[in-house]
C-alpha cells in the first residue's frame, strides 16, 4: 500500500491542502472549535490514505498503547492509521485548578509503516490545514529521542515546536515491546488540547470553545470536562484502593501470560490465537500501575520492578503478535 | 588544482551534535584522500540543522603512479614456490616477471607491479560511501522502505540527498557519481524548508554558499551566531536593555536555525519577583531564548558581570594576585541573574522572516514563557510554603535540631524522613548529612586554632605560590560559634535538594539553598556555605573562602573520599563516575588557597569512625556478633573500644538481619586503606603543583622526606605532637558519636597511620610550603652546593650499602683522624637541631637556612678525606657521617631525588 500523495514532495505541494475548501461551516473552522480540529485532521489524514480509527475502548497513558501503533508497529505489513486517543495520566491530575495540566486528555495519533520519505512534509501540511501558516509561525523540529520503558520502546525524533510551543511529537521508531521495527514506522502525535488552546488563543484549557458555536448554544472544554477533572483527581490521588489495585495488577499480568500460554501455536500452522487479548491484559497492569503510582504507594525502587514487569508482558506480546496474521506471519511468502 | 565540494544533507541534525559531526566528516574524507595518495590545500566544514558541507580545496587530480617490484625465488625453485609468488604478485603467467641476477642468489624472478594513478574522483567515489556508512554519531536511526531490510543505511536522522562535485576553478565542475542505500549522489540541493523548497543546481562551493544564501539558509554557523548576538544586541538596546550573553545558548540556537531572525517578546513584569536566574534558567531551558536587563542598572559592572554586593566583600578578601587563586571561578554567580533584576523582555530567534513581521511569533512564544514562569512562581512560592504531614517530620526534626517553622529546616527533615538513597553501601542522604555535620563542626574548631593563621602569614608571603589566608568576615565570636554555624549550615546544605526548583532545574542546587537560606533569616555565612560547599567544581571555580563555608566544603568532600574508599570505589583509569579526583582537588585546593592547616590523617579517622558507627548502627556491622571480630578485620582496636563503650552488651545481643558483615561491605579494609587514600591525596597534590609550576622532583623529595632514621641526638623528626587540644575539643552529643568518641580516635590517629606515609606529609599546606622553601634553597649558591654534597652522600652511601659494606650505627668522636671530620660533626649537630626545631615551628626558610650551614662543611670534608680509608673502623665512622649528612637534610625532602 502507498499513500496517494503526489510525486514532487516539496512542502509547497502540500501547503496547498489547506486551500482546500472542506466545505464545513465556519463554527467547524479548526481554529474555532475543538472538535473542528479534530474533524480537520481526520480529514486531512484519511486524504492521504490512513484509515480513521475509533479511540481503544480502554484506559491507556498515551495513544502509542493502541495496539493499532504498538503492535502494528511489528512486523512487516505496511500500515497506516490515525485516530484520537483519550489518554489518562493520573499523576497529572490538579483538580481542575491548572489551566494546562489534565490528567485525561486527548491525543491525535498517526502511524505510517513504512514512514514515507516525505513525512516532515505531510506533518507540515496537516499543520497548514489546521491554519497554521509557516510563513508566519515559527515551526521548528527540535531533538526529542522518545522512549518508553513500559513497552520497551525507542526512536529518534523531534518535539515539533511553533512559536515556541510543543505540539506535536516526531517519532521514528526504532524499537517496540524489545523487538527491532523493520520496516521503521513514523508517529506523529498531536498535543490535542494544547493545539487548539494555541489556535483558539486561550489561555485556559477549560475556556476552549468546543463545539465553535457563541452565546447560549457554546459548550466549553470546561462545561465537558470540568467535573470529571475534579472528580478523577479525588479518585487518583485520594480514593482509589490500592489494595484493590494491587490485585488487579497482579491479575492482569497473570492473565496476560495464561492467555498468551493457551493461544500458544499448536497446530502445524505456528500461529498464536489469543495475543489481542493478552495485550490487553497487558494495558491494565500498565494503568493500575499508573494509579498506584499517582496514590504514592510505590517507593522508587519499587518502581523500576513494576516498569520492568509490564515491559516483559509488553515484549511477549509482541513477539506473540509477529506470529500472527496481522504481525506478517507468511506475509513475505504471499508478497514473493 | 580541483576543488571537492560535499553536502549531505538531511533531515534536522540535533543541534549539540552538529559541529562534532562536521569535523567528524572532515577528518574521514581527508583522512581518506590522503590514504588514497592525494593531497589538499585546505579543508573547511560547514553545517546547518539540515546539512553538513564540507569544502575542500587544491585537491590532487590524479594519485601519483606507484611502480612496485617484488622480489620472487631463485629461478630454479620448486613449482609450489613459483606459484605461491605469482599468486602474492598477481601474475597470470611466470613469463610476466623478469628475472635478474645477484652473486649471492644467483638467477631469480621479479615482479614488476605498476599501479596507475587514479583520478581523484574515482577515489573520492569509492571513500564516500564508507564514510557515511561508518559515520561516528552518537545515535543512529533507520528509516523508510529501505529499513525493512537487515544493514540498511542508518544517519541521524533520514539521509535526503547527496551534493558531490569536484574539478577546477576554470573548468564545470563533475559530479562524483556514487550511491549509498539508494540515496545517489548529484548537484541538487534544497534552501530553507519553508521560504525556499525548491531544488536547485550548484556548481562548486562559491555558487553553493551563494545559492544558498539566495534561498535563505546561512551556511556557516559562525555567522549565524554573528548574526544572532548582534541583532540580539543591537534590539535590546534599542529598547534601553542589554542582552544577557549566554554562549553556550548562542551555540545550541545557531543549530536549530538556518536563516536567524532576532524578535523581541515580552511577559509580565510580575514575574520579576522571583530571582533572576530561575527565570533566566526557566527561559533558557524551555524555550531556548535570552533574557535582558536594563542597561543602567547599578549594579552591573564594566564587563557586563553582575557581582551580587556580597561576592564583592568577599573578593576583596582574596584580592592578593596569586597564581595559585583560580580566576574566572566566581562565573556563576557573576554572569548569572543572581542579584539584580532581569527585564521583562526576552530575545527568541526565530527561523523564518515572517510574513506578519515576527508578531504572531513573538505573541506564541510570550504565552508560552508566562506559561512556564507560572510554573516556576509556583515552584518558588511552594518551596516557602509549609510541607503537608509535618508531623511525621518531627523525629527527623529533633536528630538534626531543626526548626519545622522554617521552610529549608522542613526540606532537610524531608530529606531525611524520605531515607533518599546516597548510594547502597553508603547509606541514605540524611545519614551522610549527619556525618558532614559532624565533620564541618571538628574541622571548623581547627579553622580557629590552626598556628599558620594570622602569625604565620608574613612567612607565607615569602613563597610565590602563597596566598594570605582572608580575614574572618563576618566576625566569630569564637570557636564555638564557628563550629555551630558550620554544623548549621551543613544540616542545611543538601536540604535544596527537595525543593521544587532544584527538581526543576538541578544546576541550581547550592544556589537555591543559599536563596532561601537567607530568606528565612540564617547567618549570612550559613547561606553562602550552603551555595559554596560544593565549589571548587573544577580548576577554575574558585574556591571558598568563608570560614564556616571552608568547613563545610572540606566535610562534604572529605566524607565523599572517604566513604568511596571504604567500599573500595576508587576511580580508576579514566573512570571517576563519582567525580573523587575533582573532590581531592577541592580539598587541596581549599587548604592550600586559604593557608589552612588540615592534618588528613587525624581528620579521615573520625570521618571513617562516623561511618562505621553508623553501619553499625543501622545494623548493617551487626553480622559481627563479636567486638573481638571487629578488631580481627582490622577496626582499630580504641574504636571498637568506643563501640564496647557506647553500645555495651547489646553489642551481642544484636543479631544479622542479612548475614552481611563488614567484611563483605568492606573488603579488605585495613589501615593501609587510608595510606591509599592519602597517596591518592599526594597524586593529586603531584598534579595540582605541576600545573602550577612546581618541579615535580621537588614535590617527591619533600613527600620522601624523614624515611631516613636519624642518628643524631635531635631525632625527633614528627611534630605530630603538637597537635594539643585538637583532638580534645568537646562535640556536641549526637544520636550516632557519643561524647568522648570522636575525640579518641582523634587523639589515637596516629594509630591509623599507615607505615609509608610520615607524619609531616598528611598536611598538605605544609608540603607545598616545604616545596616553596626547598624550591628557594636550591635557587641560591649555597642550596645548589649542598645538593650536590648531599647527592655525593647519599649516592657513595648507597653504592656501599649496597655492597654490603659495614657502616657505623653511630658516630664515633674517637674515630675521627682529621678535623675536618670533627667540624662537619659538629656542624650537623648544630644543623640538624635547629632545622628540626624550625620545622616543629612550621618555618621552613628557618629550617632551609639551618641546612644550608651545611654546604662549607661538606664541601671541605670531601676536599680533605677519603672515604673509603684502608682502616675498616675508620671508614665506617666515616659512612656514619655521611648517614647523618643524608638524615638531616632528610627532614625536609630526600635530596637524592631531586633532578641535577
Amino acid at each position: 500500500m502507498t499513500l496517494p500523495v503526489p510525486a514532487t514532495t516539496s512542502a509547497a505541494t502540500h501547503f496547498a491542502v489547506s486551500g482546500m475548501t472542506l466545505d464545513r461551516p465556519a463554527h467547524l473552522d479548526p481554529t474555532r472549535s475543538f472538535q473542528g480540529l479534530i474533524l480537520t485532521l481526520h480529514d486531512y489524514w484519511a486524504r492521504h490514505g490512513c484509515v480513521i480509527l475509533q479511540p481503544y475502548d480502554m484506559e491507556v497513558g498515551a495513544g502509542t498503547f493502541h495496539p493499532a501503533t504498538t503492535l502494528r508497529a511489528l512486523g512487516p505489513r505496511p500500515w497506516n492509521a490515525a485516530y484520537v486517543q483519550p489518554s489518562r495520566r493520573p499523576k497529572d491530575g490538579r483538580y481542575g485548578e491548572n489551566p494546562n495540566r489534565l490528567q485525561h486528555y486527548y491525543q491525535y495519533q498517526v502511524i505510517l509503516k513504512p514512514n514515507p520519505p516525505d513525512l516532515q512534509e505531510l506533518y507540515l501540511g496537516s499543520l497548514a490545514a489546521i491554519g497554521l501558516d509557516p510563513l508566519v509561525h515559527d515551526v521548528r523540529f527540535v531533538e526529542d529521542d522518545w522512549e518508553s520503558p513500559t513497552l520497551g520502546a525507542w526512536g529518534l525524533g523531534w518535539e515539533c515546536w511553533c512559536d515556541g510551543m510543543e505540539v506535536s511529537q516526531f517519532t521514528y521508531f526504532q524499537q517496540v515491546c524489545g523487538i527491532e521495527c523493520a520496516p521503521v514506522s513514523g508517529e506523529l502525535t498531536y498535543g490535542l488540547e494544547r493545539l487548539a488552546m494555541y489556535v483558539q488563543n486561550v489561555d485556559n484549557v477549560y475556556d476552549l470553545n468546543f463545539n465553535g458555536l457563541d452565546g447560549e448554544a457554546k459548550v466549553t472544554y470546561g462545561d465537558v470536562f470540568l467535573q470529571a477533572e475534579k472528580e478523577y483527581s479525588r479518585f487518583n490521588f485520594e480514593h482509589a484502593d490500592t489494595a484493590i489495585l494491587h490485585q488487579h495488577f497482579i491479575d492482569a499480568e497473570s492473565e496476560c501470560r495464561a492467555l498468551l500460554t493457551a493461544g500458544a501455536p499448536k497446530e502445524g500452522d505456528g500461529m498464536y490465537r489469543v495475543v489481542l487479548p493478552a495485550y490487553d491484559q497487558c494495558i491494565k497492569a500498565s494503568h493500575a500501575f499508573n494509579l498506584l503510582d499517582a496514590r504514592g504507594v510505590i517507593s522508587v525502587t519499587e518502581r523500576q520492578g513494576y516498569i520492568l514487569r509490564v515491559r516483559d508482558l509488553a515484549k511477549a506480546c509482541g513477539e506473540a503478535f509477529l506470529l500472527t496474521e496481522a504481525g506478517g506471519a507468511g506475509y513475505e511468502r504471499a508478497a514473493a | 588544482m580541483p576543488d571537492l565540494l560535499l553536502e549531505l544533507r538531511s533531515e534536522e541534525i540535533p543541534a549539540r551534535m552538529q559541529r562534532k559531526a562536521a569535523g567528524d566528516l572532515k577528518k574521514l574524507v581527508t583522512d581518506g584522500l590522503v590514504e588514497a595518495g592525494l593531497t589538499y590545500e585546505a579543508a573547511r566544514e560547514y553545517w546547518t540543522p539540515r546539512r553538513l558541507a564540507l569544502d575542500i580545496r587544491g585537491v590532487t587530480a590524479r594519485s601519483k603512479d606507484v611502480r612496485e617490484e617484488i622480489k620472487g625465488p631463485p629461478v630454479t625453485a620448486p613449482e609450489q614456490a613459483v606459484q605461491g609468488f605469482m599468486r602474492k604478485a598477481g601474475l597470470a603467467d611466470i613469463s610476466q616477471a623478469e628475472t635478474r641476477s645477484d652473486p649471492k642468489k644467483g638467477e631469480f624472478y621479479v615482479a614488476v607491479v605498476e599501479r596507475p594513478g587514479r583520478a581523484a574522483d574515482e577515489i573520492v567515489a569509492d571513500l564516500m560511501p564508507g564514510v557515511i556508512r561508518g559515520f561516528p554519531w552518537p545515535k543512529s536511526m533507520r528509516w523508510g522502505g529501505a529499513s525493512a531490510r537487515p544493514g540498511s543505511l542508518r544517519w541521524v536522522r533520514p539521509l535526503q540527498s547527496i551534493v558531490c562535485t569536484f574539478g577546477p576553478e576554470t573548468e564545470e565542475p563533475v559530479v562524483v557519481d556514487f550511491e549509498v542505500d539508494g540515496i545517489r549522489s548529484g548537484n541538487v540541493t534544497r534552501g530553507h524548508r519553508f521560504h525556499a523548497p525548491e531544488p536547485f543546481e550548484v556548481r562548486r562551493f562559491d555558487d553553493y554558499v551563494a545559492k544558498l544564501e539566495t534561498a535563505k539558509v546561512v551556511l556557516d554557523p559562525e555567522r549565524r551566531k554573528e548574526i544572532i548576538r548582534d541583532d540580539a544586541k543591537n534590539l535590546a538596546f534599542a529598547s534601553g536593555l542589554e542582552l544577557v550573553e549566554d554562549e553556550a545558548l548562542l551555540e545550541e540556537v545557531s543549530g536549530l536555525v538556518e536563516w536567524p531572525v532576532v524578535l523581541l517578546g515580552e511577559f509580565d513584569a510580575g514575574f520579576l519577583d522571583i530571582p533572576g536566574e530561575i527565570i533566566r534558567l526557566t527561559i533558557r531551558a524551555n524555550q531556548k531564548c535570552f533574557v535582558t536587563r536594563p542597561v543602567d542598572h547599578p549594579l552591573s559592572g564594566p564587563s557586563g558581570h553582575l557581582l551580587p554586593q556580597g561576592e564583592k566583600g568577599r573578593g576583596g578578601a582574596v584580592g592578593s594576585p596569586s597564581p595559585l587563586v583560580g580566576e574566572g571561578g566566581s562565573a556563576r554567580s557573576a554572569e548569572t541573574g543572581e542579584g539584580y533584576r532581569l527585564s521583562n523582555r526576552f530575545v527568541v530567534t526565530a527561523n523564518i522572516e515572517a510574513s506578519d513581521g515576527g508578531a504572531e511569533i513573538a505573541r506564541g512564544n510570550g504565552k508560552v514563557v508566562r506559561a512556564r514562569l507560572s510554573d516556576a512562581v509556583h515552584f518558588w512560592k511552594t518551596d516557602q510554603a509549609d510541607l503537608p504531614d509535618l508531623d511525621r517530620l518531627t523525629p527527623s526534626a529533633e536528630k538534626f535540631g531543626l526548626d519545622l517553622r522554617k521552610p529549608l529546616d522542613q526540606r532537610m527533615a524531608r530529606l531525611d524522613h524520605l531515607g533518599v538513597t546516597f548510594h547502597a553501601k553508603l547509606g541514605t542522604q540524611g545519614e551522610r548529612v549527619e556525618r558532614i555535620a559532624r565533620l564541618a563542626e571538628e574541622i571548623a574548631k581547627t579553622l580557629l586554632t590552626s598556628p599558620l593563621r594570622g602569625g604565620r602569614a608574613e612567612g607565607a608571603g615569602g613563597g610565590k605560590d602563597t596566598v594570605t589566608p582572608p580575614p574572618l568576615t563576618p566576625p566569630f565570636k569564637g570557636e564555638g560559634e564557628l563550629a555551630d554555624l558550620a554544623r548549621r549550615a551543613a544540616i542545611l546544605a543538601k536540604a535544596d535538594l527537595q525543593t521544587e526548583v532544584v527538581g526543576e532545574f538541578p544546576e541550581l542546587q547550592g544556589f537555591m539553598g543559599r536563596t532561601y537560606a537567607a530568606l528565612q533569616g540564617e547567618h549570612a555565612s550559613v547561606a553562602t556555605a550552603i551555595e559554596e560547599h560544593y565549589r571548587p567544581q573544577g580548576p577554575s571555580d574558585s574556591v571558598p573562602t568563608d570560614p564556616v563555608a571552608i568547613a563545610v566544603a572540606l566535610a562534604d568532600k572529605l566524607d565523599t573520599l572517604v566513604g568511596f574508599w571504604a567500599i573500595d570505589e576508587k576511580p580508576t583509569g579514566s573512570k571517576d563516575p563519582y567525580a573523587l579526583r575533582r573532590a581531592a582537588l577541592g580539598v587541596i585546593r581549599i587548604v592550600v588557597e586559604n593557608g589552612v592547616r588540615l592534618e588528613l590523617g587525624a581528620t579521615l579517622v573520625p570521618s571513617f569512625n562516623n561511618l562505621l558507627t553508623q553501619l553499625y548502627y543501622q545494623g548493617k556491622l551487626a553480622a559481627f556478633s563479636e567486638l573481638e571480630k571487629l578488631k580481627d578485620a582490622g577496626v582499630p582496636e580504641d574504636f571498637v573500644e568506643d563501640l564496647e563503650v557506647r553500645f555495651g552488651g547489646s553489642v551481642k545481643a544484636v543479631e544479622a538481619d542479612d548475614g552481611v558483615g563488614v567484611s563483605e561491605f568492606y573488603p579488605g579494609w585495613t589501615p593501609e586503606r587510608f595510606a591509599d587514600l592519602l597517596f591518592f591525596f599526594h597524586d593529586r597534590l603531584k598534579v595540582y603543583l605541576r600545573d602550577k609550576g612546581a618541579r615535580h622532583d621537588l614535590i617527591d623529595a619533600v613527600l620522601a622526606s624523614g624515611s631516613y632514621p636519624s642518628s643524631g641526638p635531635s631525632g625527633h623528626l614528627l611534630p605530630q605532637g603538637e597537635k594539643g587540644g585538637r583532638g580534645g575539643a568537646d562535640s556536641a552529643p549526637s544520636p550516632l558519636v557519643g561524647e568522648g568518641g570522636s575525640a579518641r580516635s582523634a587523639e589515637t590517629g596516629e594509630g591509623f597511620e599507615a607505615p609509608a606515609v610520615s607524619g609531616t606529609n598528611d598536611d598538605l599546606l605544609l608540603i607545598v610550603r616545604r616545596v616553596e622553601a626547598l624550591s628557594a634553597l636550591l635557587d641560591t649558591e649555597d642550596g645548589a652546593n649542598l645538593l650536590a654534597g648531599t647527592k655525593r652522600a647519599a649516592n657513595l652511601l648507597a653504592a656501599e650499602e649496597k655492597k654490603g659494606t659495614k657502616i657505623a650505627a653511630s658516630v664515633d668522636a674517637a674515630l675521627f683522624r682529621e678535623d675536618v671530620e670533627r667540624t662537619l660533626d659538629a656542624a650537623i649537630d648544630r644543623a640538624e637541631s635547629d632545622a628540626a626545631g624550625a620545622i616543629a615551628a612550621q618555618d621552613y626558610e628557618a629550617a632551609m637556612r639551618a641546612l644550608s650551614t651545611l654546604r662549607a662543611p661538606i664541601d671541605t670534608f670531601f676536599e680533605a678525606v677519603l672515604v673509603n680509608d684502608e682502616d675498616a673502623a675508620v671508614r665506617a665512622n666515616r659512612l656514619a657521617l655521611l648517614a647523618r649528612i643524608r638524615a638531616a637534610t632528610g627532614q625536609v625532602a630526600d635530596f637524592s631525588k631531586i633532578a641535577g
